[in-house]
């Protein structure tokens, strides 16, 4: 009985998360514009997606963005880690402290620090600027998630390696590298998750002329979002749905396997 | 000391470029009048009429959403930890897969589903139940905040409950632990830090935002967020808008602080 209340609980809280969720898919396969009325099922908004040059800019700047900042602040993040590993533990706790702070203030604050700064250098705002501030904002999710792995077992095989002969460069590639694999991979997927969703940040860095899929769909709130943006949503959610289900499903495979 | 300090330089150039030098430029913008020379005006406009009541607003909308958000995730974490849908990474899958709907498209969903004529009310209907109008209240705003961000409160909660040894439970009730005092004692000590981590996730952004209160307020509910994006993006006054937030930076840092006080391992984060 008990148990029972608790799933019931979860498929609850679970409705509530996936509910608006629904609600876009559905809507995308609506043939009027309405937000209110569906009227009849229709495919016309996905042909229209594809065929709006407007759509498809702001698709690969999203995309390109999420992709090269997700990767630059992973492959910065790991060394940090790396790095702050040989300092002094007063050093690291100011690194870290500073590391939180773009995570735990608040995005217009950060987005308008950051766009502040630009004019103040007089950088114009546009591509590389959003994609500097997502690498800014991206870089301590990556730390805190490769950090937890590198502890003092890491070290100490290193050195085990270096002693049997282990070129610093080999040692690293097959003993610390492997080690801070999961990590590294969380990392990875958080910034390009955090860097998809973000819209404030971006909102603030970004100059004219240039849209994500963000910018683009707050552009149109006022006038009403046109429904080949649902479609465009909708086909982005279904493939993050499937290639996560993918990774999830081969992960509790081996969970199984090695249990 | 096997790893040169060297390899952390790239990251100290953007703790310099991204974080450090962005805010002594808000600071220079806070602290600078629109005519130019020094002046607190920025700060202490904080204290005009129009924006402490957009402040005020936004605090107890802010304080709301974060507790509806904690009475919601607490038992959510219990009842995953027991459940087996709690394993297997299985869990933090379902929470952070709905961003890759549009944050934005999601929190426009809401509109969808309490129109007068949407979805909820056509379910109501059917029930026999009495309509709701919630649409473009601070009731809505609530709604959206809770919404948007009770992933990030159930997340840390959960990786602190997760982290409970079942020992410790067990040997509470060989103890005599009651239930109740035992969730008191055992339980709820052990996820201060996830609470904390929680609260400060959700409560900033719930603060500051002006998205979720464009568009589930309707122009009515006016936050102290709307007021500083309309001092960049409409009035173009930076100098005003930095001062602004260079006050909401003292939340920001009450946040950091407690924090540091409560979570001093960082177990509390939410990956």
């Amino acid at each position: 009985m008990k148990k029972f209340f608790g799933n019931l609980y979860i498929v609850i809280i679970m409705l509530f998360l996936y509910l608006p969720i629904l609600t876009l898919i559905v809507l995308s396969f609506n043939e009027a514009k309405s937000m209110s009325v569906f009227t009849r099922f229709s495919l016309k908004w996905y042909g229209e997606m594809f065929h709006s040059k407007l759509i498809l800019g702001a698709l690969v700047n999203t995309f390109s963005i999420a992709l090269l900042a997700a990767l630059i602040a992973t492959i910065i993040g790991t060394m940090a880690v790396i790095g702050i590993d040989g300092m002094k533990q007063s050093t690291q706790m100011v690194l870290m402290g500073c590391n939180n702070i773009p995570m735990l203030n608040a995005d217009i604050v950060t987005g308008i620090a950051l766009m502040l700064s630009f004019l103040m250098f007089g950088i114009s705002l546009g591509y590389c600027t959003i994609l500097f501030s997502h690498i800014t904002f991206c870089i301590p999710y990556v730390i805190l998630s490769v950090r937890p792995r590198m502890n003092k077992a890491t070290d100490t095989l290193f050195e085990a390696a270096l002693d049997l002969g282990a070129s610093r460069g080999y040692a690293f590639r097959k003993v610390v590298l492997p080690e801070l694999l999961p990590g590294i991979a969380s990392g990875f997927l958080l910034s390009f998750t955090m860097s998809i969703d973000d819209f404030i940040i971006t909102h603030f860095t970004r100059g004219a002329g240039i849209n994500t899929i963000s910018t683009l769909i707050y552009s149109e709130v006022k006038i009403g979002i046109r429904p080949s943006l649902y479609a465009l949503s909708t086909v982005i959610f279904l493939i993050a749905l499937v290639v996560l289900l993918v990774v999830n499903w081969n992960n509790i495979k081996n969970e199984r396997t090695a249990a | 000391m096997t790893f040169s300090k060297k390899w952390s330089a790239p990251f100290i150039v953007f703790v310099i470029a991204g974080t450090v030098i962005p805010i002594l430029s808000i600071a220079y913008y806070g602290f600078t009048a629109r005519g130019g020379g020094i002046t607190l005006d920025n700060i202490t406009a904080m204290f005009s009429a129009n924006h402490m009541q957009a402040l005020g607003l936004s605090l107890l909308l802010a304080l709301v959403s974060t507790l509806v958000c904690l009475i919601v995730a607490f038992p959510m974490a219990i009842v995953l930890r027991d459940s087996k849908f709690g394993k297997q990474g299985f869990t933090i899958f379902v929470l952070i897969l709905p961003m890759w709907m549009n944050f934005l498209l999601r929190t426009m969903a809401w509109q969808v589903l309490l129109e007068r004529a949407g979805v909820i009310n056509g379910i109501l209907q059917a029930l026999g139940l009495p309509r709701q109008e919630m649409m473009n209240t601070p009731g809505a705003v609530v709604l959206g905040m809770v919404y948007d961000f009770l992933p990030f409160m159930i997340l840390p909660i959960y990786n602190a409950v997760m982290k409970i040894d079942s020992h410790l439970i067990e040997a509470a009730y060989d103890l005599g632990a009651g239930k109740a005092y035992m969730y008191r004692k055992v339980i709820l000590p052990l996820c201060v830090p996830g609470i904390v981590s929680g609260i400060t996730m959700v409560f900033i952004p719930a603060l500051t935002t002006f998205v979720i209160s464009n568009m589930l307020g309707g122009g009515k509910v006016n936050l102290i967020g709307n007021i500083i994006e309309q001092e960049f993006t409409v009035n173009s006054n930076w100098y005003l808008g930095s001062g602004l937030s260079l006050v909401m930076m003292v939340f920001i840092i009450i946040s950091m602080v407690l924090l540091e006080k409560f979570d001093k391992t960082g177990e509390g984060t939410f990956i």
